[in-house]
């Protein structure tokens, strides 16, 4: 029996700040001290608070340690660990009042978060399928082997109003009926883990953090559909995600909860790993099948579905982590909890991941209906360096933007829609007023133009065309009839796509051209970036007044670009001036400006 | 794995080596040991064990057993202290682990302190 336990998150963002030697580190001085057999070390999945990673909570006490270096080890085991007393210097600041040491559940970042897919992360040890099971795992594969037919598991998700969290929004108890009525010899499961968007990480968070609750939502879905095997597509960047899954895996078909005759039910599953190279079309259901099955992967029309004929030729039934880490909560707690907490259309919870412009950059799940101010404002933390809320981009390159005149919109499907943006599957991007909206149009459709497959020309042709209009903007070289165009391609691109990447790739102009027009505007009548991004159409002056005549820029521009005498005010030369910011960084008395 | 008896039997027994990382809240008790210096070179660290591996024996629930600096009495050490919500906290002096079986068994799940081990 273990007096203390010691969970050190293990997600990637805490092990790219140095968990791992965090670990070794504690477990040798543990060792030291000869505490082995009284203190035990869980390396957990993400606590979502990757801002202050790495992260370490102590238990009994539940002392909440933010941004642990390897050197602090030593006094954390000497005087926490061995001698009892907190470290409070180390303490995550929102925990620690005057008075008293808070509860993690009551300090802003985690009192409005709701956490049904996240329920386990940064809870267990992902690697150790008993603590699963110590929190209620694989209970709601038996309740369904033993008590519900496939039927009832069916009417029981679609109850609960749970929608697809890829991106698509699509009633998942629908999508599992679809495929239940098609009769075949073989029917299978995919669950969708090629996480693509830049900026997302939900799905990677909840296969590092509760690798078991896929797996289990998996052989219900295989039940209820009446398939017998799976396959879980998870691209080849996520180590850490792919090593615990087939850990996870290998422990239940040792357990006997993967494999033949489950729960003596004479239900059999069988789960594959299969790993993506990375390319962002494969997290289209059509282009994911193809490549498993060993192909390019490149889509192919729908109808047929993949309800009907999907993967290998066979009816196959596709979702994505996060909405098969909601069922077996579902399951055990019954749709109507689900469906009490969210909006109207929107039911349960949805995984955001902040980043951009935000202080709490991290994973959060909040109930259906939440706001955005209320997640940026006081679960984000609000912007740093006290600048004003611009945008947030949500569902990446597919997605739109809601500006701060909308911040107030509950977020759930619909609004979303509504207002011409999409839930998209939780990136949730913040922007201040240093981004220029037309920069970030430009940046998504770089992205996007790399990742067309090239099989349908309004794709492959289209985006790059579109591209090359924005850059035309950012150069400050375009016309009004330019602006006409580029909305009139973005209308083609949509329409004429083959698959769910080109329908969406045009998103970011759209919603950007929606909210921000003048923007464009100003790039194309005035030739100026507002927010001083685009360089070729920003210019560095010296304010003479301000300026002391010290020399630091001259001497610190690369080109030369700076003239002038000591203690008399400076000049830059535009033509030789490459923009690169130095001088303005180097100056200190805030002399130089960007026009 | 055939039925849910054995997955439940797994759950209990899983449980039972996690109820360190349980939210006791505000209405548990707390075993503190004294475990400065002087409480360890007193032998307080059995002691901290003894507390740890008997409240699992007998799988009490909302107990948690921790540590803690110098309490001040050093000569006295090991000190233990049983802080109750709502009653005196009680301090038990010159520990040993061969005496923590009674204090759990007749002061924390019976409530009467055991007289003798506090400080006279």
């Amino acid at each position: 029996m273990y007096r203390s336990h010691v969970l050190v998150c293990g997600g990637t963002g805490c092990t790219s700040s140095n968990s791992q030697a965090i670990i070794e580190t504690l477990e040798a001085q543990i060792a030291e001290k000869g505490l082995s057999e009284e203190i035990k070390v869980i390396r957990t999945g993400c606590f979502g608070l990757c801002a202050l990673g790495p992260i370490m909570i102590v238990y009994p006490e539940g002392s909440f340690y933010s941004q642990v270096k390897v050197e602090d080890i030593p006094e954390i085991v000497e005087e926490h660990l061995l001698k009892g007393r907190i470290v409070t210097r180390l303490l995550y600041d929102e925990t620690v009042t005057p008075d008293e040491i808070k509860s993690l559940n009551d300090t802003k970042f985690y009192a409005k978060q709701e956490r049904v897919a996240l329920r386990n992360c940064g809870v267990i040890d992902p690697e150790n399928i008993d603590e699963y099971i110590a929190y209620d795992g694989y209970q709601a594969l038996a309740k369904c082997l033993t008590e519900y037919t496939p039927e009832q598991v069916i009417q029981i998700v679609k109850d609960s109003g749970l929608r697809g969290r890829g991106g698509g929004g699509f009633p998942t108890g629908l999508k599992w009926s679809f495929t239940a009525a098609n009769a075949a010899d073989q029917k299978y499961v995919v669950c969708n883990a090629d996480e693509g968007d830049p900026g997302a990480f939900m799905d990677r968070s909840v296969l590092e953090g509760d690798p078991h609750c896929i797996i289990e939502a998996m052989a219900i879905c295989g039940y209820a559909t009446g398939a017998t095997e799976g396959y879980v597509y998870v691209r080849a960047e996520y180590p850490i995600a792919v090593a615990r899954l087939q850990i996870a895996i290998d422990q239940a078909k040792e357990y006997g909860l993967l494999g033949k005759n489950i729960f003596d039910s004479g239900f059999d599953f069988d789960l594959h790993i299969r790993l993506g190279a990375g390319a962002f079309v494969c997290g289209e259901e059509t282009a994911l099948m193809t490549s498993i099955e060993g192909n390019r992967g490149e889509p192919r029309p729908r109808p047929p579905y993949p309800a009907v004929k999907g993967l290998f030729g066979k009816p196959t039934t596709e979702n994505n982590v996060e909405t098969f880490a909601n069922i077996p909560q579902i399951i055990l707690k019954g749709a109507d909890w689900f469906a009490s907490m969210g909006t109207e259309k929107s039911k349960g919870t949805k995984v955001f991941a902040l980043g951009g412009k935000i202080n709490n950059t991290g994973l959060v799940e909040v109930p259906m209906g939440t706001t955005l101010r209320e997640v940026i404002d006081e679960i984000g933390g609000g912007i740093p360096n006290g600048k004003k809320f611009k945008a947030a981009q949500t569902g990446g390159p597919s997605g739109g933007c809601i500006p701060a005149s909308l911040m107030d919109t509950p977020i759930d499907y619909d609004n979303l829609t509504a207002i011409g943006c999409m839930m998209g599957s939780g990136g949730l991007i913040v922007m201040d007023e240093d981004n220029c909206m037309v920069d970030i149009a430009k940046f998504f459709l770089d992205f996007t133009v790399d990742e067309s497959c090239g099989k349908c020309t309004p794709c492959r042709v289209g985006t790059k065309r579109l591209r090359e209009m924005l850059e035309k903007i950012t150069d400050g070289k375009a016309t009004l009839e330019d602006l006409d165009k580029l909305e009139e391609l973005c209308y083609y691109i949509k329409e004429n796509s083959l698959c769910g990447l080109g329908q969406t790739a045009p998103n970011p102009v759209l919603a950007t051209l929606k909210f921000f027009r003048e923007e464009y505007i100003a790039h194309i009548v005035d030739k100026t970036c507002p927010a001083g991004v685009c360089k070729k159409l920003v210019k560095y002056e010296i304010v003479a007044d301000a300026c002391k005549g010290c020399t630091l820029c001259s001497r610190k521009c690369p080109v030369g670009a700076i003239s002038g005498t000591v203690k008399n005010p400076h000049t830059i030369d535009t033509n030789k001036c490459i923009k690169c910011g130095v001088c303005i960084d180097s100056c200190k008395f805030g002399a130089i400006i960007k026009k | 794995m055939k039925t849910l008896a054995e997955l439940m039997a797994i759950k209990e027994a899983t449980v039972q080596k996690m109820t360190v990382r349980e939210d006791t809240g505000d209405d548990a008790i707390r075993v503190v040991v004294g475990m400065a210096t002087c409480g360890i070179a007193a032998g307080a660290r059995p002691v901290l064990n003894a507390f740890v591996d008997e409240v699992a024996k007998r799988n009490l629930k909302g107990v948690t057993v921790s540590q803690t600096g110098c309490i001040g009495m050093c000569q006295y050490e090991p000190i233990v202290e049983v802080i109750q919500p709502g009653k005196d906290k009680v301090t038990y002096v010159k520990m040993t682990a061969d005496k923590v079986a009674k204090v759990v068994n007749d002061h924390i799940v019976n409530g009467n302190p055991v007289v003798e081990y506090t400080v006279k």
